[in-house]
C-alpha cells in the first residue's frame, strides 16, 4: 500500500489550521472573559455537566490511547483489548470515593481539599510537590509522544513539532485560562469521538457491519491467537499492580481533579463523571475495532514498516478506507488531541504553583485578584517552557514508561492523602505529608529499579524490584505512612475543624 | 439557622447519611474490584477459558473485555440513580429542618 503519510498533504494542512484558528478563536473570546480567578482557574464554575464531561473525556483521551492502543491491537490483537479495559476503570471509582466531596472542599486544586483543615504551608508544598511531579512525568510523554506523531504525520522537524504545540497551547492557556481550554477539551473530544466512530463504520461496512466477520478475518490472516490473551498478562501480581496506577492514578491527577471546580455543584459534578464514563468507555469500546481493522485491512507488516510501535495503524487504516482527506482529518484530530492535553496539564502545573505555592505559601493567603492572575500567567509560561525543554531533552528516548509512572506517582503520593482527608478525622499535617513524601519517593525508586527501566534501559541483567508498575507496594505504602505518622502525633484543631469539614462534605454547607 | 452545628452533627439522621453514603460507595466499588481485578486475575489463571470460541472466531475474551467496559459504566449509572433518588431528597430534607426548627 502506498501512503502519503509523513508528508504534509493538502487535506491534512487544511484540516491543520481550521482546528488551530477555530481552537484560537474560541480562546480569543474566552480571553475576554477571564477576569477574576474563578474564571481563569475554574471557567466562573458556569461549565455544564454534559459540558464538563466531554472535556473530561478530552484531557483523558490522549493520543497515546487513540493510536496506541489501535496499534497495539493491530500488532498485537486481543492484548491490546485487555490495555484498554485498564484506561476506564478509574472512572467508577473516582465517582464513588471523591467526585462529589472534592467538589464540595475544594476551590481550584485538589490540595484546597488536603489543606482544609491542616496547616497550609507544609501540606500546600508537599501537594504542589505531588501534583508538579505527576504533571512532569505526563507532560514529558506527552510532549515526546507529539514530537515523534507530528514528525510521523505532517513530516514536520521533531524540535519545530514540539515548538509548535508548546506556542499554540500557552496561547490557550496563557489568555483564555480553563474557560478556553475547556472549550479546547469539548471540541477535541467531539472531533476525536467523531473521527474514530466514523472510522469503525467505514472498517465494519468492509464487513458487512458484521464484528463477528471482521474478528473472522483477522484470525484467517494471522491465526487464532490473535483474539486470545497473549504475553501481556501472565504474571497476576504484575497485571493487578499496573490495574491499581491506573485504576486509582486518575484519582491523583491534578488536571483530571480541576475539572470538577468548573461545574455549579456536586450535583453537577456527578452528572459530568456519568457523561465522561459514558464517552470514554464508547471510545475503548471501538478502538479495538480500529486496530483489528487496520491489521486485517492494511496488514501488520505494513504498519510496522511505517512504526515499529504501530502507531500508524489508524491514519492508514483511514488512508485505505477514506482516501488522503480522511487521512488529512485524522492527522489533524490526533494533533488537536496532544495540544488539548498538554493544555490540560499545563493549566494545572501553573495552579499549582500560582494558587498553591505563592498565594498560601509565599503570600499566606493574601493576595489581590489581580496580582494571583499575574503570577498565574507567569507560571503557565514557566511550565509551558519545561513541558517544551523536557520535550526537546528527551528526544528520541523511550518514554512509554513516563505515563505509567505518573499514574504510580498520582495513585501513591496524591490520592492517599486526598483520599484520607476527606474521610479520617485524626488525620494530621503529619499525616498527610509523610503520605505524600513516600508514596512519590517509593513510586519513583521502585520504577527506577523495575525491569523497565533497571533492566530494559540500563541493560543490567537482573532488576532488584520485579514489579513493572510499583502502585501494588507504593500505594498501600502511601496509606500506611499516613497513617502510622498520624497516630504518632496530634493535630487538636484539626479534629474540631472536621466537624465544618463534614458539613461541607456531605450537606454542601459553605461550599463554593 | 436555629440549630448548632453540633445538633446536626450529633443527629441520628446525619449519622445514618454519612454511614449509608460509604455503604453505597464502597459496595460499588466492591464490586468494580471483583469485575476488573476478577477479569485481570482470570487471564493471568486461566487464558484458555478466555480463548474458548463462542461464535465464529469470537472468543469468550472478547465478550468478557467489552462486558467489563459496559459494566463499569452501569456501576457509575447505578451510583448517580441512587445519589439522585435516595442521598439528594434525604441532604434537602436535612437542611431546612435545620432552617426551620
Amino acid at each position: 500500500m502506498q501512503t502519503t503519510l509523513g508528508s504534509p498533504t493538502l487535506s491534512a494542512v487544511v484540516w491543520f489550521l481550521i482546528i488551530v484558528l477555530l481552537t484560537l478563536a474560541v480562546t480569543y473570546w474566552a480571553a475576554r472573559r477571564t477576569r477574576s480567578t474563578r474564571d481563569f482557574y475554574a471557567a466562573g464554575r458556569s461549565v455544564s455537566p454534559l459540558q464538563n464531561g466531554l472535556a473530561l473525556a478530552g484531557d483523558y483521551m490522549s493520543a497515546a490511547s487513540f493510536l496506541g492502543i489501535a496499534g497495539l491491537v493491530a500488532l498485537r490483537g486481543y492484548d491490546g483489548m485487555i490495555y484498554a479495559t485498564g484506561w476506564l476503570v478509574g472512572w467508577p471509582a473516582l465517582m464513588f470515593l471523591i467526585a462529589e466531596p472534592l467538589r464540595n472542599l475544594g476551590t481550584f486544586t485538589f490540595a484546597d481539599v488536603v489543606a482544609f483543615r491542616l496547616r497550609q504551608v507544609p501540606i500546600r508544598i508537599a501537594a504542589a510537590f505531588g501534583g508538579i511531579l505527576t504533571l512532569l512525568f505526563y507532560v514529558l510523554a506527552q510532549m515526546v509522544g507529539a514530537g515523534n506523531l507530528i514528525t510521523l504525520l505532517f513530516g514536520l522537524r521533531y524540535e519545530w513539532a514540539v515548538f509548535f504545540v508548546g506556542a499554540v497551547m500557552l496561547a490557550y492557556v496563557l489568555f483564555g485560562g480553563m474557560i478556553a481550554t475547556t472549550w479546547v477539551q469539548i471540541i477535541k473530544a467531539i472531533l476525536l469521538l467523531f473521527g474514530v466512530t466514523l472510522l469503525t463504520v467505514l472498517v465494519l461496512r468492509q464487513f458487512h457491519y458484521s464484528p463477528g466477520e471482521l474478528y473472522s478475518a483477522v484470525a484467517s490472516r494471522y491465526g487464532q491467537a490473535a483474539l486470545e490473551p497473549g504475553g501481556l498478562v501472565t504474571d497476576p501480581v504484575d497485571a493487578v499492580s499496573l490495574g491499581i496506577a491506573l485504576m486509582f492514578g486518575l484519582l491523583g491527577l491534578p488536571h483530571i481533579l480541576m475539572r470538577f471546580y468548573t461545574v455549579p455543584d456536586a450535583r453537577a459534578a456527578r452528572t459530568s463523571v456519568l457523561y465522561a464514563t459514558g464517552f470514554i468507555g464508547y471510545f475503548y469500546l471501538i478502538i479495538p475495532i480500529v486496530g483489528f481493522g487496520a491489521s486485517a485491512l492494511v496488514g501488520r507488516d505494513v504498519i510496522r514498516k511505517v512504526d515499529s510501535g504501530g502507531n500508524m495503524a489508524a491514519p492508514l487504516v483511514a488512508e485505505l478506507l477514506g482516501g488522503t482527506p480522511f487521512l488529512g482529518f485524522i492527522a489533524a484530530v490526533a494533533f488537536a488531541t496532544i495540544l488539548a492535553v498538554v493544555a490540560g496539564l499545563t493549566l494545572a502545573g501553573a495552579s499549582a504553583l500560582s494558587h498553591d505555592i505563592f498565594t498560601h505559601v509565599i503570600r499566606k493567603g493574601h493576595a489581590s485578584e489581580k496580582e494571583q492572575i499575574r503570577v498565574a500567567r507567569l507560571a503557565t509560561i514557566a511550565f509551558g517552557i519545561v513541558a517544551v525543554l523536557l520535550g526537546i531533552l528527551f528526544k528520541g528516548q523511550n518514554v512509554a514508561f513516563m505515563v505509567g509512572l505518573a499514574f504510580a506517582v498520582a495513585a501513591s503520593a496524591n490520592f492517599p492523602a486526598l483520599l484520607l482527608s476527606i474521610v479520617w478525622r485524626r488525620f494530621t499535617t503529619a499525616g498527610a505529608v509523610c503520605s505524600i513524601v513516600t508514596g512519590a519517593a517509593l513510586s519513583v525508586v521502585l520504577i527506577l529499579l523495575s525491569p523497565t527501566i533497571w533492566v530494559d534501559l540500563l541493560h543490567n541483567a537482573a532488576p532488584v524490584f520485579p514489579l513493572r508498575n510499583p502502585a501494588i507496594i507504593s500505594m498501600p505504602a502511601g496509606f500506611l505512612a499516613g497513617i502510622v505518622a498520624s497516630l504518632l502525633t496530634r493535630d487538636p484543631e484539626a479534629e474540631v475543624r472536621f466537624n465544618d469539614e463534614m458539613l461541607r462534605t456531605y450537606l454542601g454547607i459553605g461550599a463554593e | 439557622m436555629h440549630k448548632s452545628v453540633r445538633d446536626i452533627l450529633d443527629s441520628a439522621e446525619f449519622k445514618h447519611l454519612v454511614t449509608t453514603r460509604w455503604r453505597v460507595s464502597l459496595t460499588l466499588t466492591g464490586l468494580l474490584f471483583v469485575l476488573y481485578y476478577g477479569y485481570i486475575i482470570l487471564i493471568a489463571s486461566n487464558p484458555h477459558l478466555l480463548s474458548r470460541r463462542v461464535a465464529g472466531s469470537t472468543t469468550v475474551g472478547i465478550y468478557l473485555a467489552v462486558a467489563v467496559i459496559a459494566g463499569a459504566w452501569a456501576l457509575t449509572a447505578l451510583y448517580v440513580v441512587w445519589a439522585n433518588k435516595r442521598y439528594d431528597p434525604e441532604v434537602a430534607r436535612l437542611l431546612t429542618k435545620v432552617r426551620t426548627d
